[in-house]
């Protein structure tokens, strides 16, 4: 399987001369399994270069998952390619959206409106196909198998576990850690914090043994505290989970849109520094855009 | 058991959908989410206090897409699994239908309702976790206690001419209001209650505490024995107004296990606090 990254960056796209090493594309994730199936994770703005890449192999079939349908991770859909080309079919795959009762199909035509798009969804030339997904239900496709759990965002947000052959990938999207919202000293508390470390162990079991755990690193520690409830891990959360999880790497992305290459560095090895690998700990890395992993 | 007819039925299931929130809660809701920086637990503690909210945002979580472990049954528990701001904007979307009237044609005072759901609710937790501990989950009491009576709600609001009738035969002949709704509409409000229940997909325990709360036949639970003790102890005490007015030849229930009818109040501990954190939200 290889892992392959066209976006890296959270909230907003950030080109320029000080994001150039680590890219300004907001969100999307390749995967291709050993039979060379197509898995797209997220369609930031990161799936149009990706799209460039695919021409020689239409007409084709993009199984794309969909972590949560904040902008950064759904504005480069319009974009991709293959759904202007006949022949081509796209799925579209992602979460049951409570508050506005609609499921996954919905993530297109919010976007393909007049005043927004010149084209509209109708006149798309792909097959496009919508899969709604039950959270934690297996979901073949082709050689692999891709299985949902849902995080904490101030949306709907699933992450995403690909296994294919006994090798696997786990994507967070975005992912806040959970907190009790009470006081220890409020009744509620500890009743609360044993639904929160129920929770927790949950996902810790479904990333259980990944061989490559890509997570939502937005924040440092010191910065966390003025963002709390936003929806974002730090580094030290995103390490900690893969100590945790028995993740055997573990790569931190999402990056701030404000956090040029130099700095990004900066706190990451403040971060690795704070949190030494110890003997079995995961190796941690920052993505990049072009970053390829093979498994 | 008694049943309704099918368009009786039909007119109840789709009630809810249509049931709005309490006033204050509404009000609460909206003040709050206006401060982006409001603190969760003020906006868990509102939906908690509304059984309509509680009802409609359990109900949609508790959806297939979901596959969560188990069924939620807290509030706690649904931010903790779709996220605040998720709950947040279920809370803002069951705001927008609108508020419950104060008054409904049936008579019915829901304010009094309400005040009569959340001291049974806060009883029957306690009571849960003082003569329970371990068969009783204090959420799944507290639950139960707050919705053992949503039927009623849903009488006033839909079926307001014929709650009015059964009210009144309740009060002028001195019988418990389930007989009445009995006689009158052919189904009492527990049916009603865990007919909506059973609909929005609640754990099987809380359906049957809701659906058997009046039925003597029924195999009494740990659940069920909290929730009765509790709704009696807060009509004996005038806590609220259920419509059902206390008995003096009444039956208590569960001496077993509560030791004694006293020894249960007794151990309750301060009733006025209970009241008045009551009375702050339901404004009586």
């Amino acid at each position: 399987m290889k892992v392959r990254f066209w976006g890296v960056r959270g909230s907003i796209a950030s080109p320029g001369p000080r994001t150039v090493r680590y890219g300004g594309n907001t969100t999307c994730i390749e995967v291709r399994t050993d039979d060379n199936t197509l898995i797209v994770l997220d369609g930031g703005t990161g799936i149009f270069q990706l799209s460039q890449t695919l021409f020689k192999e239409m007409p084709l079939t993009s199984h794309v998952f969909i972590t949560h349908t904040h902008w950064d991770h759904i504005q480069g859909l319009p974009f991709f390619i293959p759904i202007f080309v006949p022949g081509n079919t796209v799925r579209i795959h992602g979460a049951y959206d409570i508050v506005s009762g609609a499921g996954i199909e919905q993530v297109m035509n919010v976007q393909l409106q007049y005043s927004y798009f010149p084209v509209r969804e109708a006149e798309l030339k792909a097959r496009i196909e919508y899969e709604t997904l039950t959270v934690g239900e297996p979901f073949a496709v082709g050689d692999a198998t891709v299985t949902s759990v849902m995080l904490n965002h101030p949306v709907i947000d699933l992450g995403y576990r690909v296994d294919c052959n006994g090798k696997s990938v786990f994507f967070t999207g975005d992912h806040e850690p959970w907190y009790n919202i009470y006081d220890p000293a409020d009744a509620e508390y500890a009743e609360y914090q044993r639904i929160v470390e129920e929770k927790e162990n949950a996902v810790v079991a479904a990333i259980r043994g990944v061989d490559v755990l890509i997570a939502d690193s937005s924040y440092t520690v010191g910065e966390y505290p003025a963002k709390k409830g936003w929806g974002h891990g730090t580094f030290d959360s995103t390490i900690a989970l893969g100590k945790r999880a028995g993740a055997k790497k573990v790569i931190c992305t999402h990056h701030e849109p404000t956090r040029f290459d130099d700095d990004l560095e900066r706190v990451f090895n403040e971060a690795l520094e704070r949190n030494p690998r110890g003997a079995g700990d995961p190796e941690v890395m920052l993505s990049h855009e072009g970053l390829e992993i093979e498994i | 058991m008694a049943t309704l007819t099918l368009e009786v039925q039909r007119k109840l299931g789709t009630a809810v959908e249509r049931m709005p929130a309490f006033p204050q809660s509404v009000q609460r809701i909206l003040e709050l989410t206006r401060d982006i920086n409001c603190l969760p637990k003020d906006l868990v503690m509102v939906i908690e206090k509304d059984p309509v909210m509680t009802m409609k945002i359990l109900r949609v979580i508790n959806s297939a897409y979901y596959g969560l472990p188990s069924k939620i049954t807290s509030v706690s528990q649904s931010v903790v699994y779709l996220g605040l701001n998720t709950i947040k904007n279920l809370a803002l979307s069951i705001a927008a239908v609108g508020m419950l009237p104060r008054f409904n044609t049936s008579g019915f005072d829901i304010q009094r309702y309400l005040l009569h759901s959340l001291t049974t609710a806060t009883v029957a937790r306690l009571l849960g976790s003082k003569f329970a501990k371990g068969p009783v989950d204090p959420g799944d009491a507290y639950i139960a206690g707050l919705l053992h009576d949503f039927g009623k709600a849903v009488y006033a609001q839909f079926m307001a001419a014929e709650f009015a009738k059964a009210l009144a035969i309740s009060q002028d002949n001195g019988i418990a209001l389930h007989q009445a709704e009995l006689e009158v509409i052919g189904a009492d409000h527990a049916l009603v209650g865990s007919m909506l229940a059973t609909k929005w997909q609640f754990p099987e325990h809380l359906v049957a505490c809701i659906r058997d709360h009046h039925n003597a036949d029924a195999e009494p639970t740990p659940l069920m024995d909290c929730v009765r003790a509790a709704d009696q102890i807060c009509r004996k005490l005038a806590f609220g107004d259920s419509g059902n007015a206390w008995r003096e030849d009444e039956e208590i229930v569960a001496p077993a296990r509560f030791g004694s009818y006293d020894a249960a109040i007794a151990a309750l501990g301060d009733l006025e606090k209970i009241v008045s954190d009551a009375q702050m939200f339901a404004q009586v």
